[in-house]
């Protein structure tokens, strides 16, 4: 990585713009071409720097629903456990955390009514209980990643 | 999908209704936007509309936060921020409002939350994401999140995540 990849990472968290032609008035920004800044965001994502690179959706205000849930599982019990969890598609991101709850997962579905009827599938299905942990609000962050 | 319902938090409670077409763009951009000298017109001429369309509609979608931002999504593991810390602190409720807005500012925090106890066996009611290059970088962060709370804090522990089980974002259809 160059100081070039570094200033498209650490320049355009946010802020791309909405034109005729974005790429070359963020490259002119940058002091390089559009085809070098398409080239440069082409190899950041093949290589996994960057994980995408488009518009960040709101899924909330999308009309779906959207919550974090948490279990505790016992650790001989824990690869059955991911696997059931994993395999219901409104299981979008999971974590195993160090603490009792060790299992966090985030379920986001088409509807909100949807989110009572998975946590009580998952329940069903896994035999242990869920915590469901919906946002009650959430904080402004101004999320930068220095490259 | 449906629209949210009336009991959705009130930052969210003026959210527009979207239809049919600002829903092709959304599906046509949810992966990525196309790399090539003008990626609105792409879009476009996929979905069968204008640029000026699918240009106003995006401008439209930002300016009521159903995007929230247009840009690069790092991985932050690939960028050396190895350790993820998820800090959880048990808050009063009355505080919890102000003190979220504080917390949320700091420049280490990827994601604030106000979210419901589950007493006994979770007493936290505010999250704080954390990121640093090692443990003991998410340590000095979350001192200075203790200090900043002084005796709001009533008490807190970091949660650092040891595996990812799944990773597939959010997508609709």
């Amino acid at each position: 990585m160059d100081a070039l990849d570094r200033a498209i990472i650490n320049n355009l968290q946010g802020g791309f713009p909405v034109c005729d032609e974005p790429y070359r008035e963020v490259a002119g920004r940058l002091g390089t071409s559009a085809e070098e800044l398409m080239r440069r965001l082409d190899v950041l994502l093949e290589n996994g720097t960057l994980s995408r690179f488009g518009p960040m959706y709101h899924a909330e205000r999308l009309g779906g629903g959207l919550t974090l849930a948490a279990m505790q599982i016992p650790t001989d019990d824990f690869e059955r456990v991911a696997e059931i969890v994993n395999a219901f598609p409104e299981v979008a991101h999971n974590y195993a955390r160090e603490h009792a709850l060790n299992m966090w997962f985030v379920l986001a579905t088409e509807t909100p009514e949807r989110i009572d009827q998975v946590i009580a599938a998952i329940e069903r299905d896994t035999g242990y209980t869920v915590h469901n942990m919906p946002k009650r609000e959430e904080f402004f962050v101004g999320l930068r990643f220095e490259a | 999908m449906t629209p949210r319902p009336a009991s959705a938090m009130h930052m969210d409670s003026a959210a527009p209704l979207l239809d049919a077409i600002d829903r092709q763009i959304i599906v046509a951009t949810q992966s990525g936007l196309p790399r090539v000298a003008r990626p609105y017109h792409a879009i476009a001429a996929q979905l069968n509309l204008t640029a000026e369309e699918v240009m106003r509609r995006l401008q439209q979608m930002l300016a009521t936060g159903i995007i929230r931002r247009i840009g690069a999504v790092p991985n932050h593991y690939a960028l050396g921020y190895k350790a993820n810390g998820m800090s959880v602190w048990d808050v009063p409720d009355e505080r919890v409002h102000e003190l979220g807005e504080k917390i949320g500012a700091l420049d280490a925090v990827s994601h604030c939350y106000h979210r419901p106890r589950h007493l006994p066996a979770w007493p936290y009611n505010l999250f704080a994401m954390v990121h640093g290059r090692d443990r003991d970088e998410v340590e000095v962060k979350v001192r200075h999140i203790a200090e900043l709370l002084g005796t709001a804090d009533r008490g807190h522990t970091v949660l650092y995540s040891t595996r990812i089980l799944k990773k597939t974002g959010l997508r609709i259809t």
